[in-house]
């Protein structure tokens, strides 16, 4: 179990004070700060890291809101927003001597626009509720994370989260409209607009993905699509991963956007299988999904399209959904992966990293040399289309010293990933658990700007504090500076 | 790191005075007057990194965006945004600046979607580089996207990538005579059916529509919608994006609009055309109203105003933020130019 770094600016923090000064804001259910109550709050979907906070707030509206974060603001007090507590990158982690202000209480959906396509929700609503309160009028919120039965909208506006159909829709930046975040001083801030664009600098953009360490988002405009009339997917597996890899950058030079292009390798289709029956070839050493979704006529050509280039790329076996039914069949052992590898080993770590597409073949041979190195088996789980990679790293936190390994298994990958051009992180955040790999993908200019930009928005630091951005001192003793083409950049100030 | 790059390091750590910058001077008509000493940046060209299969392209600001996207089709590839030119020597640099989009942005994305990555030379002379060359990065701020629209006041954008797509394979326009109530009405009930509607322009009580798609979707969308096909259509959306069009000809002052796309008529006594589904209208002239009444009225219905061509005397180019926000603007442009040497003043005064 991991906690959090102490950190001694806010050691005086006065935990009494706090919670009197709490009790007006919200009702007296709301407020929660007895070990027992606050137990569920220790930790996101990342549960290596945990840490009890001060208080737990549950704040029923906008208004409530802002008198929390306003007292925060008085007494110099962390907040630490949460939404579903979903994330994978310790992001909604508590601070020891902070509040977490959790959104879970404001979850309606408050007007669907069917013909504007838009709906206005809360930030607690569940990803999956927008899509399925807009279905009457034949529409969906297009970005679908594996964990959209559970994750809130609010999260997936911190994290710009992703999900198996971003590659053609986009990701959470390319969908939201517009959003109401209450800043560090308790105002309102209106980003974004019901148009396609704001006055200004592209605030939303900037809002999308931070994490929590910018403000609080309490309202958000989301984009919605019509439902296509029709998707399809071909089922193809291959005897040899790099085949598999190659297969994937052909269907993008061909001129196709898939709607989904996703693959697995032999060890993750084995866990799966028995978990859903979906009739993966278990023999295969990776299988690709690759969806075609619109009208009648275009899955057609773009399935018939497919082939080929999957024939030609040397797929052993095609199988092309016959109904949705089987459709679904086919997506169902993708998207109960990372549960299925839970089934087979007590703990398992999933990492995030991207690269350019044409080098997962190499990045899938260093992982395979990695196991033998650390002593841990890894399943591979791939956002292929887009070079997001899943490996699950399998392992018993029961087991002294398997953690450890795990962790250093974990860093090798993601520094492999900005070698070869990638991130640490494609959807899943930085949180507390990528924020020593932040130095190996950034140089110290580049963090010293992201800390301007965070001050700009909160010059007390009291908003996630500890998250997404390192220190400089923190990368200095890390030792992993990152370097930009053999030079360190600027050699002649002191290294902290 | 590259010889242009380093004279421009010192040259902004040397400045004593504010910088224009300026690529192909195509688009210096937008936004506030520039001030200061012009720091051309065409010198800094050529794409550096192309691969078609990862749909990314990386170029320095200096290129010219007609070469780029030449480059581009070669391969079969756009820049989705189908960003506007606005005169030949057009650049990189200049285009995600003004961060302008053209007739497809409505059903493409504009080009804040686009990027991915940016390389930037800050206020103080530092190269900072943000993003990176992959469709998913959520590691750091997305300060790339920022940089989109942000006129150069928070730095020079040296470096971007971009993401690609594969050119459709088929495209025509089809022409129907509606008003404008009417076109906003079918607009919203053909995209809702998913027809591959690319772009939208109404004007002067015709509705002009691009299909874009594969042959086979288009086919059945043509049969649904009706009307003539324009043989010209090419010519006729580019003229559109670069405002050669019949409408935007004269001097009476030119509005950008915002809305959402169907907030109703803004009935404003000047010509109007509208694009992007209605997301996007034009307006010229419209002395009669009064440029704070036109803000306000566009205000109330959920958008912004900019004042896009011709000045007003007195008249911001840029519709007016909330003080939040304007408090939020001034800090980013301290964060990033703390001595204002960056197109100090293009967006708005004292930025
Ligand atoms: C099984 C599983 C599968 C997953 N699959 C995917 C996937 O396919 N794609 C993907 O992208 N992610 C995936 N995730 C990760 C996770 O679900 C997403 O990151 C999600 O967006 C988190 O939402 P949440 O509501 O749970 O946020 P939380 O975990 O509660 O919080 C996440 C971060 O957002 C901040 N935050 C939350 N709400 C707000 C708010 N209103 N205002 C400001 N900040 C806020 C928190 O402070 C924290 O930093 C998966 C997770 C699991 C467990």
């Amino acid at each position: 179990m991991i906690q959090q770094h102490h950190d001694p600016r806010f050691a005086a923090v006065d935990g009494a004070a706090v919670l009197a000064a709490l009790r007006p804001c919200v009702a007296a259910d709301a407020l929660l700060h007895t070990t027992e109550e606050m137990r569920p709050y220790e930790c996101d979907g990342l549960a290596a890291f945990r840490q009890l906070p001060l208080a737990v707030v549950l704040p029923a509206n906008e208004a409530e809101v802002q008198a929390v974060v306003r007292t925060c603001h008085q007494l110099g007090v962390p907040v630490v927003a949460r939404g579903a507590g979903t994330g994978l990158s310790g992001g909604a982690m508590p601070h020891p001597h902070g509040v977490v202000l959790s959104l879970a209480k404001m979850k309606s959906i408050l007007s669907i626009d069917p013909a504007a396509r838009m709906a206005v929700v809360q930030p607690g609503v569940r990803n999956l509720a927008i899509s399925e309160a807009a279905a009457e009028y034949g529409l969906y919120y297009a970005p679908d994370p594996s964990s959209q039965i559970a994750c809130s909208i609010g999260g997936n506006v911190a994290e710009n989260s992703g999900g198996v159909h971003c590659l053609k829709y986009g990701l959470t930046v390319n969908n939201v409209l517009r959003l109401r975040v209450v800043n560090i001083d308790g105002e309102i801030m209106e980003i974004g607009s019901g148009g396609l664009d704001a006055a200004g600098y592209d605030l939303l953009a900037l809002m999308i993905g931070s994490e929590g360490l910018l403000g609080i988002v309490t309202e958000v405009t989301v984009r919605l699509l019509p439902r296509p009339q029709k998707a399809q997917v071909i089922l193809a597996s291959f005897d040899d991963v790099q085949k598999a890899g190659d297969a994937v950058a052909s269907i993008i030079a061909a001129g196709i956007v898939p709607a989904g292009l996703e693959m697995m390798d032999k060890p993750t289709t084995a866990a799966v299988e028995p978990f859903v029956n979906a009739g993966y070839d278990l023999d295969a050493e990776a299988i690709l999904l690759c969806e075609s979704d619109g009208t009648e006529e275009e899955v057609a050509a773009d399935i018939a399209a497919m082939t080929a280039v999957l024939e030609k790329a040397g797929a052993k076996q095609i199988r092309v959904s016959r109904d949705e039914a089987e459709r679904l069949k086919f997506w169902a052992g993708r998207k109960a992966a990372f549960p299925a590898v839970g089934r087979i080993s007590p703990d398992y770590y999933c990492m995030d990293g991207t690269i350019p597409r044409k080098r997962l073949g190499e990045m899938l041979k260093a992982i395979a040399a990695m196991e033998s190195k650390y002593r841990l088996r890894c399943c591979n789980v791939f956002h292929a289309g887009d070079g997001n990679l899943h490996p699950l790293i399998l392992f018993d936190a029961n087991v002294p010293g398997e953690f450890e390994r795990t962790e250093a298994f974990g860093t090798e990958i993601l520094e492999l990933s900005v070698k070869l051009g990638g991130s640490i992180t494609g959807e899943h955040g930085v949180g507390v658990e990528k924020i020593d790999a932040m130095c190996s993908q950034f140089d110290a200019d580049s963090l010293a700007a992201f800390h301007r930009v965070k001050t700009a928005f909160d010059p007390d630091g009291l908003l996630n504090p500890g998250k997404a951005v390192p220190t400089l001192h923190r990368c200095a003793e890390f030792g992993r500076m990152h370097v930009h083409g053999g030079q360190l950049s600027h050699p002649d100030l002191p290294r902290f | 790191m590259d010889d242009i790059i380093r004279q421009w390091q010192d040259a902004v750590v040397a400045a004593q005075s504010p910088l224009r910058l300026c690529g192909g001077d195509s688009k210096s008509f937008y936004g506030e007057p520039s001030l200061g000493e012009l720091f051309d940046t065409r010198a800094y060209r050529g794409v550096i990194d192309y691969e078609p299969s990862e749909l990314v392209v990386t170029a320095r600001c200096g290129t010219p965006l007609a070469e780029l996207e030449a480059a581009l089709a070669d391969h079969g590839q756009m820049l989705a945004f189908e960003p506007p030119h606005f005169g030949a020597g057009a650049t990189l640099g200049g285009c995600i600046a003004t961060g302008l989009s053209g007739p497809r942005r409505a059903s493409a994305g504009a080009a804040r979607d686009f990027v991915l990555g940016t390389t930037l030379l800050d206020g103080s002379g530092r190269v900072l580089r943000f993003g990176g060359q992959v469709m998913k990065n959520v590691a750091g701020f997305d300060v790339s996207r920022l940089l989109v629209g942000s006129l150069g006041t928070l730095g020079l954008i040296a470096e971007v990538s971009l993401k690609v797509l594969p050119l459709p394979g088929m495209e025509v326009t089809l022409q129907l005579a509606m008003n404008e109530c009417e076109a906003h009405i079918a607009l919203a009930r053909w995209i809702g059916e998913n027809r591959p509607i690319s772009a939208s322009c109404w004007y002067d009580g015709v509705l002009s529509l691009r299909l874009s798609g594969a042959t086979t979707a288009i086919a059945p969308a043509r049969e649904r919608i009706g009307g003539e096909v324009l043989a010209s259509g090419e010519q006729f959306w580019r003229e559109v994006r670069e405002q050669q069009h019949f409408f935007f000809s004269g001097d009476a002052p030119l509005w950008r609009i915002s809305l959402p796309a169907l907030a109703a008529p803004l009935n404003l006594p000047g010509a109007t055309l509208i694009e992007w589904f209605g997301a996007q209208r034009w307006v010229r002239g419209s002395a009669e109203i009064g440029p704070d009444a036109l803000r306000a009225r566009v205000a109330a219905l959920g958008g912004h105003a900019t004042l896009f061509r011709d000045s007003l005397p007195g008249v911001q180019r840029f519709q007016s933020l909330s003080p939040a926000l304007q408090t939020v603007h001034a800090r980013l442009k301290a964060a990033f130019d703390p001595r204002g040497i960056f197109n100090p003043g293009r967006m708005y005064a004292g930025l």
